[in-house]
């Protein structure tokens, strides 16, 4: 049994297409972030699952169960939201219980959830204050309180640390990281940030131009990214991707940049598909801390490359090189010092790399 | 040296400046005081005369003090001479008014929070229309609409009377009340919708428990503008009211204007301020509220 599956889902607004065919399964006490750029339909994606959005073609079910024409209130989930929405003219306790009186729960058990709840959250002194009286980071765990209280099946996050400051969004992540620790609930969350999705999520769903571009685990999305947008999307600065092609002869293959004569062999790589690979047009992709300053590994591939500029942040610095004129980044300690307009012997690890193919932009 | 020298010419110019700033501040409160006196000029010769006896309004000037406070006019003014027939006063056509305004200041406010919540909360296709078309309302001449109004109302059975009026001046309302709603709530976030619905509120719950609450600030704005406008009004009244079912704007006009004998200026100015104190209280009770409505848009919270 499915907690959340989505089938073969399609939403239009007018002409505009926002989610195209989109397929999601959830196990029991996963916790599934759904990360994308602005207006790639996740915010959208996660109000269908909640029931206040309207589907054009396909099924969300809850437990196996077709939800797709029930009422949110009937669909036992709960949400929090970006700006909390909590409703100025109750009190946290009024708040918190809106719910479970609108839903007719007894007077004994509202006020042992309310007990329960509040004390876990840290909120019990607060019960009488109005939302205005609280911070930033109280009116979250409020917002978070008044969706624990209901003891949803799938709780639903719509990006509700980017309110806060830089600071406490970093602690209510590790919060929000304990509380799902703790509770084992299944969650949905959707976020824009690719490090809280990376620190929350069990499960990641990489979402563009209404589409799933891959959806697995943290590890996965980051080491083999699915295809060049996932590559760009995750990782800062995002991964290098070198224009060239493949030059396979007998057992071995390996990698030659535009504009290059420098051959850097693959020959350890993974392909999924070993035809047709001589010639072929690839990016090739290296991220910026694969590429090392000493040898650190056996197979890594040493490279002078021609460093243009050094960026430097705190404990470590970007220092952009040139590639056979295509420019590539990497990062290194920030104790090293660089020398600018001088060739440099750096390592590519090749254990780190990923092969996209530059037509469609796929992972080979 | 240098530095005596400057310190010297910095002195120079503070000084220089500060007889500046004391002329503009002295120039400031003469305008002030001018505009202001512009203003209360009337009321100052409202008060004065009705304060008078006849005798004294003959004899004297506009601006004269009264020789003793002398109430008479203003009882005249609200409870008549008491010698029957075609003894106008006012006392009766300000319950009048009183009777229209309450429930229509009412009607509108209530609807106009309805349609403004629909329109923003609960958006359909063709809202933005529907919208527009209210907002023709607000622009429609009044005088346009005299005729067809005056016989929905016959035909409704309610022409010549207070609930007539009411009608009227809660569909004249709803427009303008619409407006302020809805430019009221579109800045209140959506997000409190979709929380309540998700807690299992409905369409109405969600307006009583969750808008209404919020939304002081632009009903005192509503009442105020829609008490004035109503309490004011003179075509509608004039039109659909005649005799006993006048409001009291229609009645000072009847006053004022059908005294046979000499003109009775003390008594006029009397009903005239009786006509505009409600108006006046309104303000000066929730006119603090009325200044904060109009700026504050965005619910913080």
């Amino acid at each position: 049994m499915k907690t959340l599956k989505i089938e073969e889902l399609s939403k239009n607004f007018g002409t505009t297409e926002v989610l195209r065919k989109i397929n999601l399964e959830i196990d029991e006490g996963n916790f599934l972030v759904l990360l994308g750029p602005s207006g790639c339909g996740k915010s959208t994606l996660l109000n269908i699952i909640a029931g206040l959005e309207t589907i054009n073609e396909g099924n969300v079910f809850i437990d196996d169960y077709n939800v797709s024409k029930v009422e949110p209130k009937d669909r036992n989930i709960a949400m929090v939201f970006q700006s909390y929405a909590l409703y100025p003219s109750m009190n946290v306790k009024e708040n918190m219980i809106f719910g479970l009186k609108q839903a007719r729960t007894s007077k004994e058990k509202i006020a042992d959830q309310l007990e329960k709840v509040s004390t876990f959250l840290q909120v019990d002194k607060l019960l009488e204050r109005k939302p205005s009286q609280l911070s930033g980071g109280q009116r979250q765990r409020v917002a978070i309180g008044r969706a624990l209280v209901r003891e949803p099946r799938i709780f639903l996050f719509d990006e509700p640390l980017s309110n806060l400051d830089a600071k406490l969004r970093v602690e209510m992540r590790r919060e929000i990281k304990k509380l799902h620790q703790q509770l084992k609930t299944t969650v949905v969350y959707v976020t824009h940030d690719q490090t809280e999705a990376m620190s929350l999520g069990t499960k990641i769903a990489i979402m563009n131009h209404g589409v799933i571009q891959q959806n697995e685990t943290p590890e996965n999305i980051y080491n083999k990214p699915s295809n060049t947008f996932v590559a760009d999307f995750i990782g800062s600065p995002s991964m290098n991707l070198i224009k060239g092609k493949l030059i396979k002869n007998s057992n071995n293959i390996s990698f030659i940049a535009d504009d290059s004569s420098l051959e850097v062999p693959i020959n350890n790589y993974d392909f999924k598909d070993n035809s047709d690979l001589n010639n072929k047009e690839i990016y090739f992709g290296i991220r910026p801390e694969h590429i090392y300053f000493k040898k650190l590994n056996e197979d890594d591939f040493d490279i002078n490359l021609r460093a243009d500029l050094s960026e430097y942040i705190g404990h470590e610095q970007i220092v952009t090189l040139d590639y056979s004129n295509q420019e590539i980044l990497a990062k290194f300690p920030s104790t090293i010092k660089i020398e600018l307009e001088k060739e440099m012997k750096l390592y590519f690890d090749l254990a780190h790399i990923s092969l996209f193919d530059l037509k469609t932009k796929e992972r080979i | 040296m240098q530095d005596n020298l400057q310190s010297s010419s910095y002195k120079e110019l503070e000084q220089k400046s500060k007889y500046t700033n004391i002329f503009l501040r002295w120039f400031l409160y003469f305008i002030l005081i001018l505009f202001a006196s512009y203003f209360i000029f009337p009321l100052y010769v409202m008060v004065v005369t009705s304060l008078k006896t006849m005798e004294e309004i003959r004899q004297g000037t506009l601006l004269t003090w009264p020789s003793s406070l002398n109430f008479d006019s203003w009882l005249v003014a609200w409870g008549g001479r008491g010698y029957g027939a075609g003894d106008t006063f006012l006392r009766p056509y300000f319950w009048n008014s009183i009777k229209m305004v309450v429930p229509a200041v009412f009607f509108s406010t209530f609807i106009g929070a309805m349609t403004g919540y629909v329109l923003t909360k609960w958006r359909f296709k063709g809202d933005q229309w529907v919208f527009l078309f209210l907002l023709f309302g607000c622009f429609i001449p009044f005088q346009a609409i005299l005729l067809p109004m005056a016989r929905t109302l016959g035909t409704l059975g309610i022409s010549n009377s207070v609930v007539g009026l009411v009608l009227v001046h809660t569909v004249y309302g709803i427009p303008f009340t619409t407006l302020f709603f809805r430019n009221y709530y579109i800045s209140v976030p959506t997000e409190l919708v979709k929380a309540a619905r998700i807690d299992g509120a409905g369409f109405f719950k969600i307006f009583f428990k969750i808008l209404l609450p919020i939304s002081a600030p632009i009903i005192v704005v509503t009442v105020i503008w829609q008490f004035t406008q109503i309490w004011n009004d003179f075509l509608f009244g004039s039109t659909f009211s005649f005799g006993e079912a006048a409001p009291i704007q229609v009645a000072l006009n009847n006053m004022v204007l059908s005294s046979t004998s000499v003109k009775e200026y003390n008594v006029d100015m009397a009903s005239a301020i009786i006509a505009g104190i409600p108006t006046l209280i309104v303000y000066v009770l929730a006119g603090k509220y009325f200044i904060r409505g109009l700026t504050s848009g965005a619910v913080k919270g």
